[in-house]
């Protein structure tokens, strides 16, 4: 069960007000009357699956029904940072084995967490919402 | 290898049951072998059993970097059926179902394949017409099927509530007889004993690491016991095919989510059949040790942690209280999370790729199980003639680029 931080109410709501939409950054082909079937359906299906890191696409759907995006660990589930649309992640899986190897792991902002991981940030998020 | 009968139990059991011969090898590996299979799942077991039975390739070797059946095979909900709506998907589900009508006896393993008949019901007008489609669709394929009434799947399961009070009021159902249920451990057994003792090498705790592709060409597979060397090479991973793909460079149109089921404590013999509804989305049956086992959806989001979130698992309880007023009060006894590719289509890849002699035969998504034996079968034969399977060959790979997808998601037994 997720405790998502929407970007816009600025507030941690539960998994179940959003919808998970897939991958984030994906760009339509700009000139799609010329672009081949291979072009067309690499953007229509092919898509990364890591086991790791993963920025997707989510909606506050029955909030704000915003869009936004969301930096997730595809194992742990830890979801590492939120931002808004037109935002490039600040964390990526390029960042983070870089800075694993200049320190101990080191991630997240905090202020967005599973329920069940450590409640330092549930304790950050009910600071943040008054 | 040592037959297992009715005779053979009463011999045993003068020596206490402790004599049973072990029901596979445990081999060091090779340097080369003529085929490797990577994942010792139902469907690669069952494909390294078919290479050697059907097509003579005995030098085999079935690569898992756990136990077998360990993964989806231990996990799903045990639903056998064919009653998918399209000639290409109805064709590879019906190849399977007759395979599983002889199963134990072919492997000398009793899967405990129970054809209880499986029934989809229906709550909405667009749903019966869905079904009706459906059941014409597979019957002019030669598969079972009959389209029932309220009154219908009433007589079969008293205990569900078809009253015109429901919430979601069941109209009907699409009924397949021949559908049903089987013993999900001992298939992966079954098979991982029939092929081994044709000489296949079952490879347990050993990890592939990376593909050894050289000019296009596969030459075998890098692994933590050392390299091992073929130019066959078969990936039968499930939910971890898209991380296994990208180590061969290849791109895959999957995404791996949770898919969460559960059983309930043990009652005394209420339900004989299997009820899915796509509509209420839950589906449950009875196992034969007296557990309700129940389906729920996948979890939206990307997932390779084998557990997924409580709404899911609150939603599917929902539909099936809606659907089993009298199941309110049994609990539940465990509840667990399988990982599954889904593909756009809802239809398996099973496909060769841009690497010569590297196959895949992935994105069976929610519904792979049913497929077990058809699916290595026609796998085998693929592996075997470097040349899909004409059963095999509508799912290939190309086929999100030409555009000749298979939709079956309105068969597929979870929405997704």
């Amino acid at each position: 069960m997720f405790y998502i931080l929407c970007p816009y109410c600025g507030e941690h709501r539960e998994e179940e007000e959003f919808h998970p939409k897939g991958q984030a950054h994906i760009a339509r082909p700009a000139d799609p009357e010329n672009t081949s079937d291979d072009e067309w359906g690499d953007y229509l299906f092919f898509r990364d699956n890591p086991r790791g890191v993963h920025h997707e696409l989510w909606v506050h759907a029955v909030g704000c029904r915003k869009f936004f995006n969301i930096t997730r660990h595809t194992v742990s589930y830890e979801i590492l940072e939120v931002y808004k649309m037109g935002e490039q992640p600040s964390i990526t899986a390029e960042s983070l084995a870089s800075a694993e190897k200049s320190q101990g792991v080191q991630v997240g902002d905090g202020g967005q967490q599973t329920v069940g991981a450590s409640d330092s940030a549930a304790k950050d998020s009910r600071g943040t919402k008054v | 290898m040592q037959r297992y009968s009715g005779f053979g139990l009463v011999k045993h059991a003068l020596s206490h049951h402790e004599n049973w011969q072990r029901q596979w090898r445990n081999p060091t590996p090779k340097k080369e072998y003529d085929v490797i299979i990577v994942g010792g799942g139902g469907h690669g077991l069952a494909t390294a059993y078919y290479l050697a039975k059907e097509h003579g390739i005995t030098n085999v070797a079935v690569i898992e970097k756990g136990w077998l059946g360990g993964g989806n095979t231990a996990r799903n909900t045990t639903i056998v059926r064919s009653n998918y709506l399209w000639d290409e998907s109805a064709a590879l589900y019906e190849h399977a179902m007759k395979l599983w009508e002889g199963l134990s006896q072919d492997i000398n393993y009793n899967v405990m394949f129970s054809q209880r008949g499986v029934l989809n019901v229906g709550h909405t007008l667009q749903d019966m017409r869905d079904i009706q489609r459906r059941v014409n669709a597979n019957r002019l394929n030669g598969i079972d099927g009959e389209v029932l009434d309220a009154k219908g799947v009433q007589d079969l399961v008293p205990i569900m509530d078809c009253s015109k009070n429901a919430r979601y009021p069941v109209m009907g159902a699409s009924w397949q007889p021949r559908a049903g249920v089987a013993r999900h451990d001992a298939v992966a057994w079954g098979y991982a004993r029939a092929a081994d003792a044709l000489g296949v090498d079952l490879l347990q705790n050993t990890e592939v690491t990376g593909f050894k592709i050289r000019d296009g060409q596969i030459h075998g597979v890098h692994t933590n016991r050392g390299d091992i060397g073929s130019k066959t090479v078969g990936c039968v991973t499930a939910g971890n095919s898209g991380v296994m793909a990208k180590m061969a460079g290849i791109k895959m149109p999957l995404e791996s989510h949770p898919l969460q089921a559960l059983v309930s404590e043990p009652i005394k013999p209420i339900l004989d059949t299997v009820v899915m509804s796509n509509h209420v989305h839950g589906y449950i049956s009875q196992s034969d040790k007296g557990d309700l086992v129940i389906g729920a959806g996948i979890d939206g989001y990307n997932g390779y942690g084998q557990r997924g979130s409580y709404p899911t698992v609150e939603h599917t309880l929902q539909a099936i209280v809606e659907m089993f007023p009298i199941f309110s009060r049994v609990r539940m006894n465990r509840q667990w999370g399988g990982i599954v590719d889904t593909c756009p289509d809802a239809c398996p890849i099973i496909s060769k790729t841009k690497v010569k002699g590297l196959y895949f035969n992935c994105g069976w998504g929610t519904g792979g199980f049913k497929a077990t034996p058809g699916s290595g079968n026609v796998f085998a034969a693929s592996l075997a003639k470097g040349e899909m399977h004409p059963i095999a060959a509508p799912f290939s790979i190309d086929r999100f680029n030409t555009g000749a997808l298979i939709d079956e998601h309105g068969a597929a037994g979870v929405a997704h």
